[in-house]
């Protein structure tokens, strides 16, 4: 199945994702073209189970498609949508057809079949149709609520760093499209850690992309007589940015692939942690070696650098998740420390402080 | 490009399987080593613990059973590596033929010759190491000087190895020597040897380090007389041979562990309460160690399948050395304790000697340089 979506998602990015339509899209332009794209060639429904409609794959399955929306800085919500019906399909909803995003930091209360609150920051909440959201209900027990984006009684406008629409919407008794109660095993804060895998794997697929764009630029740009990646001084530095990149692709993959029964805490919080400090360390390095030219509007390098800039710290910065998995080990003590990494993949997100001190 | 070599691999079952009982093994076998021992890591020697592991089976346990392997395969192998690696045991006796001298007769030699050595080192009673460095030849490997000449049924080894770990402690040297000119290629004329190093003519100086340690020497050889069969695979390919080698040398879990005697003590000192300065770090040192791992598992897997990921071992090399050294200076950050070669607490003197050790980490086994070279040559850029 991975073989399948990856091809088919490379061919279509290749056609519709293009730097010049990246670019267009940034400030809060709707990618109506692509987005059709997506939507009819059904990827939206591949964490579906198969009696919801939906093709059924695991995260492993899914992680191709996400590495290659940050690959070609994908200017809309893919990966949200993937987590949005995953979680749905997860409580026993069917999936959402058109445009869903996920509200992951919000304060939400469902009171029958009405829901009144925040949700911040969500990825495209002005363009989008529908939003999945995890809500308390008065009992104070989390619920997965579908909601439609229209019902919403405030948006405010907000934009990241790469002029990526996070808008924050608020709803005053707006009636839920579908909810059901959040599945045992499950934890309240499921989609927040689900948006830390997606970025770690977004971030993977960019530096992956930056690296070869910045390989290229030094095998082809000639100073003193030669080309600039000739100079040890350029090698030391990519070699540098070439370690990052590819602990930031195992890191990513690794995360997707424990998820497999609910999504494998530890494993998602190491992989933001690293891809986090990738993402530094080769933005970093790819504008030095590009030098003025890639500091340029015209030159595409910033749709890829300011989008690491941008994920880095959403769904949880590097030092988050540092903390939460510092406060974690430090509590077990030393004995319990290798233990608790050689089994991180079952190490849930309970186990993981909430807000650190 | 490069980077797709590393594909997440997670460990099979049945290798995961022996995990429990290492672990017991080591917690009744080393209940009373202490802490500041453990933390030799890799450089801790003890004859006797190297017998037992081999009388458990887990030392040359990825070679075939007619040479008294276990055909264990090599997640297995990382499994037990990493567990001894991670509670600090002294694996130091066996650990050069374990890693890669075992694998190197058991894929160059012939059958005499696998006959010979594997089964010793099996059972943890044949130690070895590796002749590469000399005075004049350090990173620059290839132009080394000391020769062997053939003379009838048998060479005769002249010249000078240097910073060759636990050649005072060994029965054997695989020696990279000179048997030929140097062809148009500067990388030909090389050949290896396995040197009984009680053979006449043998001289071996230990080299004290700064820490008052004696882990690396000087070995010498003087018109020293070898068999014919001391030749490992083929005469002029024995740079083919080494480079062989070295994926399996730059990648395993001893590149990124040498520290964790330290990081546990550290975590103990810090306590149950760390402020966030402190659980950052812990937390962003542990999520790199979990991401080294996995980076380290994956070369394993293409090893497993007969691939050369001489690119993805030096990553591995490079960004575990990075770590490993950067963990003094992080605990130096967190808590205001003096290190201590002697007095103070565990965690002060664990601290005083690793601190010590951490330059040796990027030197051994290939330098920071020479590794973010070759991956330059794995972008293009070389």
């Amino acid at each position: 199945m991975r073989e399948l979506f990856d091809a088919t998602i490379e061919r279509l990015f290749t056609d519709l994702a293009t730097p010049a339509y990246v670019l267009g899209c940034e400030g809060g332009e709707w990618p109506a073209e692509l987005w059709a794209a997506i939507d009819d060639s059904g990827f939206t429904f591949a964490g579906v189970s198969e009696a919801l409609g939906g093709a059924e794959a695991s995260w492993a399955d899914m992680y191709g498609m996400v590495r290659a929306a940050g690959r070609f800085t994908v200017p809309a919500p893919l990966g949200e949508a993937l987590l949005g019906n995953w979680l749905l399909s997860q409580a026993g909803l069917e999936g959402r057809a058109g445009s869903l995003s996920v509200a992951v930091n919000t304060v939400l209360v469902l009171e029958a079949d009405r829901v009144s609150g925040i949700a911040h920051a969500v990825p495209w909440g002005r363009n989008v149709d529908a939003i999945v959201a995890v809500a308390s209900t008065l009992s104070g027990a989390p619920s997965v609520v579908l909601l439609q984006r229209n019902t919403a009684s405030e948006v405010t406008l907000a934009l990241n760093v790469a002029g990526e629409p996070r808008d924050d919407l608020s709803f005053t008794d707006a009636q839920v499209l579908a909810q059901a109660p959040l599945p045992a095993g499950l934890d309240a804060r499921v989609l927040e850690l689900g948006g830390a895998m997606l970025r770690a794997a977004q971030t993977a697929g960019a530096l992956h992309a930056l690296l070869d764009m910045t390989a290229n630029y030094a095998r082809e740009r000639q100073q003193f007589g030669k080309a600039i990646g000739s100079f040890q001084a350029i090698q030391q530095q990519l070699a540098v940015f070439a370690e990052q990149a590819a602990a930031a692709g195992i890191a990513a993959e690794a995360a997707f692939a424990e998820s497999t029964d609910g999504l494998a805490g530890l494993t998602i919080a190491a992989a933001k942690v690293s891809t986090g400090e990738a993402a530094s360390v080769g933005a970093g390095i790819a504008h030095s070696v590009h030098g003025a030219i890639g500091f340029t509007e015209e030159y595409p390098l910033h749709l890829l650098t300011r989008r690491l800039w941008a994920w880095r710290s959403e769904f949880g910065s590097a030092s988050l998740w540092s903390q939460r998995l510092g406060e974690q080990i430090c509590q077990a003590g030393s004995e319990a420390y290798w233990p608790l990494l050689t089994s991180h993949s079952q190490q849930p997100l309970t186990r993981l402080a909430s807000n650190p001190a | 490009m490069a980077i797709s070599q590393f594909t997440y691999s997670r460990l099979p079952a049945e290798a995961e399987a022996l995990r429990a009982e290492v672990r017991a093994f080591i917690q009744k076998t080393l209940a009373d080593y202490p802490v500041t021992l453990r933390a030799q890591s890799w450089m801790g020697f003890d004859a006797e613990f190297s017998k037992k592991l081999g009388a458990k089976g887990w030392v040359g346990m990825a070679l075939p059973k007619a040479y008294g392997g276990a055909e264990a395969g090599p997640f297995a192998r990382y499994v037990i590596i990493e567990e001894l690696l991670a509670a600090g045991a002294p694996v130091s006796a066996h650990w050069i033929a374990d890693r890669q001298s075992g694998p190197l007769i058991n894929r160059f030699g012939t059958d005499a010759q696998k006959q010979h050595y594997l089964p010793a080192i099996c059972r943890g009673e044949s130690y070895f190491c590796i002749g590469m460095s000399e005075p004049n030849s350090g990173s620059d490997l290839a132009s080394i000087k000391s020769n062997a000449v053939r003379d009838g049924d048998s060479w005769v080894l002249n010249g000078q190895k240097v910073w060759t770990t636990n050649a005072h402690h060994s029965n054997y040297m695989i020696a990279l020597v000179r048997t030929g000119e140097k062809q148009a290629a500067r990388h030909d004329g090389m050949s290896q040897f396995i040197v009984d190093l009680s053979l006449p003519g043998i001289t071996i100086r230990p080299i004290r380090d700064l820490a008052g340690g004696e882990h690396f020497n000087e070995v010498f050889f003087d018109n020293v007389r070898v068999p014919a069969d001391a030749l490992i695979g083929s005469e002029g390919k024995g740079w083919d041979q080494v480079t062989a080698e070295l994926a399996f040398e730059r990648s395993g879990p001893e590149r990124f562990l040498s520290c964790m005697a330290l990081l546990k003590t550290l975590i103990d000192a810090v306590g149950k309460t760390p402020d966030a300065l402190q659980s950052r770090e812990i937390g962003r040192l542990s999520a790199k160690l979990l991401t080294l791992r996995n980076m380290s598992l994956s070369v394993t897997a293409q090893l497993a399948a007969g691939e050369h990921p001489a690119w993805a071992a030096s990553c591995v090399k490079d960004l575990g050395n990075v770590f490993e050294q950067e963990l003094p200076e992080v605990a130096q950050l967190l808590l205001e304790t003096d290190p201590r070669q002697e007095g103070g607490s565990e965690y002060a003197r664990v601290l005083a000697y690793l601190t010590q050790m951490a330059p040796s980490f990027s030197l051994r086994g290939g330098t920071r340089e020479i590794l973010r070279g070759i991956i330059a040559r794995g972008l293009g850029l070389r």
